[in-house]
C-alpha cells in the first residue's frame, strides 16, 4: 500500500527549488546513509527548511529527484511517503490526548497494534503516565517528547526533525540532544536535523552538511568540518576563526609549506593549503593559539588590548603590528596570565592552521552566528 | 516606627480590598438593568398575558387559563413542525455552503480575505425587507431564473420532491427555504470563518505527513477544531430562521406558513392577545430546549 517501505539510503539528485523571484536551493547532490544522523546546518533562508519540506513532501521541487533506496519518491505526495516530521512549532493535534496523537500515524496505516506500539513509545521518550492528558497541559519540553514520539512510532525510512528544540531554553535543549541522540542510536533510523545552532549539529550529527545561500558549503563530519574547514563561510558560522591574509612561498617539503604574513614566514601542512591557489587566508582557531613560545614554531607577536575571564577560560584580543586583532583563548589550566597591555607572543603548530582561497570574504558568516544562544 | 508603617498600609489596604470587591458589580449594572427592562419585563408581561382572558373591547383578565397552551399546540403543531423543518434545512444549507467559503477565506484567501469577507457582510447594507423582495424578482416567472429551471428540469425535479407545487419557483417550500439560507448566511459564515481563522496549517501539514489523505486530515483534525464555529453559526443560524415570518409570508402561499407568521398575525390582525402570547412562548421553550440538547451533545466545552 505505501510506497517506499524498503528502507535505503536517502538521495537527492540535483534538488531544485525556485519561487517566483529567487532561488531558495540551488541543484543539490546528496546522498544520507541509512540509519545515519544527519545535520543540515546554515543561517535562516539558507534553504535547508526548504529541502526538509521537500523530502517530507510539503514543497514541490522545481526539479530534480528524491530517492530512498531504490525508490523514486518525488511524486508521492506527502501522506503516502514513508518519511515523517517533527515541526518546528509540534504541530500536536489540540482536541486529542497525547495518545490520540501517537497513535494517529498507526491509525491512518490501519495498523491492529496502535496502542501497544503507542504506549512503547511513550515509555521510550519518559511519557507514560501524561498518555491521557492534552497537550496543551504539558510543558514545552514535554511538548517536544510527544511530536518526536508521534513521528518515531510510525518506524519512517527517514525523520526529519526541523529546528526541533528551537524554543526549549538552554539547559533543556543539551539534555533534549543528548535524549535525541541515545533515542535515534536506540532505534536506529535515519534522522535529518535542520538547525541554525552549530553546537548543536556538532553535537548530535554524524555528519553536517553547512548550507548557505541555498547551496552545500561543506560537507563532512563534525571535527573535519572544525579543523580543515574550506570556505571562510563555514570557518566563521562553526566557531571562531582567526583569519590573516598571506601570500604562499614556493617550495616546501612534502608535509610543511611556509606562507609570508606582514614579513614573518609561518608554517601550515600541505594537506590543508588549496592547491594551485597563491593568495591566501590562513586561519587559525582562537583555541590553538597559545600565549608565549609554546604552542608552536609560529609565532606573531602584539599587545594585549581586551582580557574577558569567563571561569573555564580566558579569551585575549591580541593586536598585531599591521592592526588586525587575534583572538585567543586560553583554558584556564594554570598557565600564565597576560594583562592589559603587556606585548605578548602568540603561537601555534603547523598541523593547527588551516589556508583558504583569498578571493573570499573574510567575514562571511560571521555576522550570522550572533543570532542564538 | 517601623512597625507602625506596616500597620497603617495594613489598616490601608483592607477598605480598599472591601471597595475593589463591588467594582465588577457596579461595572455589571448598566448591562443587568437593560436585561431586566427590556428582557425580563417583557418575557414576565407575555408570560401573564398568555395567562389572561377576555377581548380587546372590553379588556383582558388574568384567570390562570393554562388551557390555551394545549389549544395552541392543537391547532398549530403543523406551523410549529414546519419552522422547525424550514429552519433546519436552511441552517444545513447554509453550513454546506458556508463551511467551504469560510475556509477559503480563512486558509487561501491572502490579501483578498478582508475585501471577501466585506462582500459578506454587504447585504446586510441593505434591509432584510428589501434583500427578501428581491427574491420575489430573481424567482418569479418571467425572470431568466425560472426560464433556465424549467429548460433543464430542476422545477420538474422540485415539483416531484414536493417543494414546488407546480413549474414556477416563486411561492413555494423551495422558494421560503432559499430566502431563509440566503438571508441568515451570513450569520453562518462569519462564526465559521473566526474558528477556522485559528486553524494552524501546519496542523493540516502535519496530518498530511501522518498519513492523512485530504478526507481524513478534514474528518479528524480541521473539523473537529472547527466545531466551535459550527455550533455557534448552527445556532445564528436555525433560531432566528425558526422564528422567521418575513420570508415565508413573501415567498411562500398559504401551505407554508411558519409559526412567526400565525403569531404576528394574531398579535397585529386578530388581536388575540393570549393566544399570540402562548404561541410566542412554545416557541422559546422548544428552541431553549433544542439548543441545550445540541450544545450539549456536541461536546464543545473544551474547545471554546
Amino acid at each position: 500500500m505505501m510506497a517506499g517501505q524498503e528502507k535505503g539510503d536517502l538521495s537527492l539528485v540535483a534538488l531544485t527549488k525556485s519561487f517566483a523571484t529567487f532561488t531558495a536551493v540551488h541543484p543539490l547532490d546528496l546522498t544520507i546513509p541509512q540509519g545515519s544522523f544527519f545535520a543540515l546546518l546554515g543561517p535562516s533562508g539558507c534553504g535547508k527548511t526548504t529541502t526538509l519540506r521537500m523530502i517530507a513532501g510539503l514543497e514541490e521541487p522545481s526539479g530534480g529527484r528524491i530517492h530512498i533506496g531504490d525508490t523514486d519518491i518525488t511524486e508521492t505526495r506527502a501522506y503516502q511517503r514513508n518519511v515523517n516530521t517533527v515541526f518546528q512549532s509540534y504541530a500536536l493535534f489540540p482536541h486529542m490526548s497525547v495518545m490520540d496523537n501517537v497513535m494517529f500515524g498507526l491509525r491512518r496505516r490501519g495498523d491492529k497494534n496502535a496502542k501497544a506500539k503507542a504506549g512503547e513509545i511513550l515509555e521510550l521518550v519518559q511519557l507514560g503516565q501524561v498518555a491521557d492528558k492534552k497537550p496543551t497541559q504539558l510543558s514545552g519540553g514535554m511538548q517536544q517528547r510527544v511530536a518526536l514520539a508521534r513521528a518515531l512510532v510510525n518506524r519512517p525510512d527517514v525523520l526529519l526533525l526541523d529546528e526541533p528544540l528551537g524554543a526549549l531554553d538552554l539547559k533543556l535543549r543539551r539534555q533534549m540532544q543528548m535524549e535525541l541522540k541515545r533515542i535515534q542510536q536506540e532505534v536506529g533510523l535515519t534522522f535529518i536535523h535542520v538547525t541554525h545552532d552549530q553546537e548543536e549539529a556538532m553535537t548530535m550529527a554524524d555528519s553536517i552538511a553547512v548550507m548557505n545561500a541555498g547551496r552545500i558549503e561543506q560537507l563532512g563530519d563534525p571535527a573535519t568540518l572544525y579543523e580543515q574547514p574550506r570556505s571562510t563561510f563555514v570557518a566563521n558560522f562553526l566557531g571562531q576563526s582567526n583569519l590573516v591574509r598571506a601570500q604562499v612561498n614556493p617550495g616546501g617539503t612534502d608535509r610543511i609549506v611556509t606562507v609570508r604574513v606582514h614579513d614573518t614566514d609561518l608554517e601550515v601542512s600541505r594537506e590543508h593549503l588549496p592547491y594551485g591557489v597563491d593568495d591566501v587566508w590562513l586561519g587559525v582557531r582562537p583555541e590553538k593559539l597559545r600565549l608565549g613560545e609554546a604552542g608552536g614554531p609560529n609565532q606573531l607577536r602584539g599587545i594585549v588590548r581586551d582580557v574577558s575571564f569567563s571561569g573555564v577560560a580566558t579569551q585575549y584580543a591580541v593586536e598585531m603590528p599591521w592592526g588586525q586583532e587575534l583572538i585567543v583563548v586560553q583554558q584556564n589550566d594554570g598557565s600564565a596570565r597576560a594583562v592589559l597591555g603587556e606585548t605578548v607572543s602568540v603561537s601555534w603548530a603547523a598541523h593547527h592552521g588551516f589556508a583558504l582561497d583569498a578571493s573570499q570574504d573574510a567575514a562571511a558568516g560571521a555576522e550570522l552566528v550572533e543570532d542564538h544562544g | 516606627m517601623a512597625e507602625a508603617a506596616v500597620l497603617s498600609t495594613g489598616s490601608a489596604a483592607a477598605p480598599s480590598r472591601r471597595r475593589r470587591s463591588w467594582v465588577p458589580y457596579a461595572l455589571l449594572l448598566p448591562g443587568l438593568l437593560w436585561l431586566v427592562v427590556f428582557f425580563v419585563l417583557p418575557m414576565v408581561t407575555l408570560a401573564s398575558q398568555s395567562l389572561q382572558e377576555g377581548n380587546v373591547d372590553d379588556g383582558y383578565v388574568f384567570t390562570g387559563n393554562v388551557g390555551i397552551y394545549v389549544d395552541a399546540l392543537q391547532q398549530y403543531w403543523p406551523q410549529y413542525v414546519r419552522s422547525l423543518v424550514y429552519a433546519g434545512t436552511a441552517t444545513v444549507l447554509a453550513l454546506l455552503l458556508g463551511y467551504p467559503l469560510a475556509y477559503f477565506i480563512a486558509q487561501k484567501a491572502g490579501r483578498y480575505k478582508n475585501l471577501i469577507l466585506v462582500l459578506v457582510i454587504a447585504p446586510f447594507f441593505t434591509s432584510f425587507l428589501i434583500r427578501t423582495l428581491a427574491w420575489r424578482t430573481i424567482l418569479s416567472d418571467d425572470w431568466f431564473v425560472t426560464e433556465w429551471a424549467q429548460k433543464l428540469h430542476i422545477t420538474d425535479f422540485l415539483q416531484a420532491v414536493g417543494l414546488t407545487s407546480n413549474d414556477s419557483l416563486l411561492s413555494s417550500k423551495f422558494a421560503v427555504i432559499m430566502g431563509l439560507t440566503y438571508n441568515f448566511l451570513p450569520f453562518m459564515i462569519l462564526p465559521l470563518y473566526t474558528s477556522l481563522e485559528r486553524l494552524d496549517p501546519r496542523l493540516i501539514e502535519a496530518a498530511g505527513d501522518l498519513y492523512a489523505s485530504a478526507w481524513q486530515t478534514f474528518r479528524r483534525v480541521t473539523w473537529p477544531l472547527s466545531l466551535p464555529g459550527v455550533v455557534a453559526g448552527t445556532l445564528l443560524t436555525f433560531i432566528p430562521a425558526a422564528g422567521d415570518f418575513i420570508n415565508a409570508r413573501l415567498l411562500g402561499n398559504t401551505q407554508t406558513t411558519m409559526i412567526g407568521s400565525v403569531i404576528d398575525s394574531q398579535f397585529l390582525r386578530v388581536l388575540d392577545y393570549p393566544l399570540a402570547a402562548a404561541l410566542s412562548f412554545i416557541l422559546l421553550i422548544i428552541i431553549v430546549t433544542m439548543v441545550s440538547v445540541y450544545v450539549r451533545r456536541a461536546g464543545t466545552e473544551e474547545l471554546l
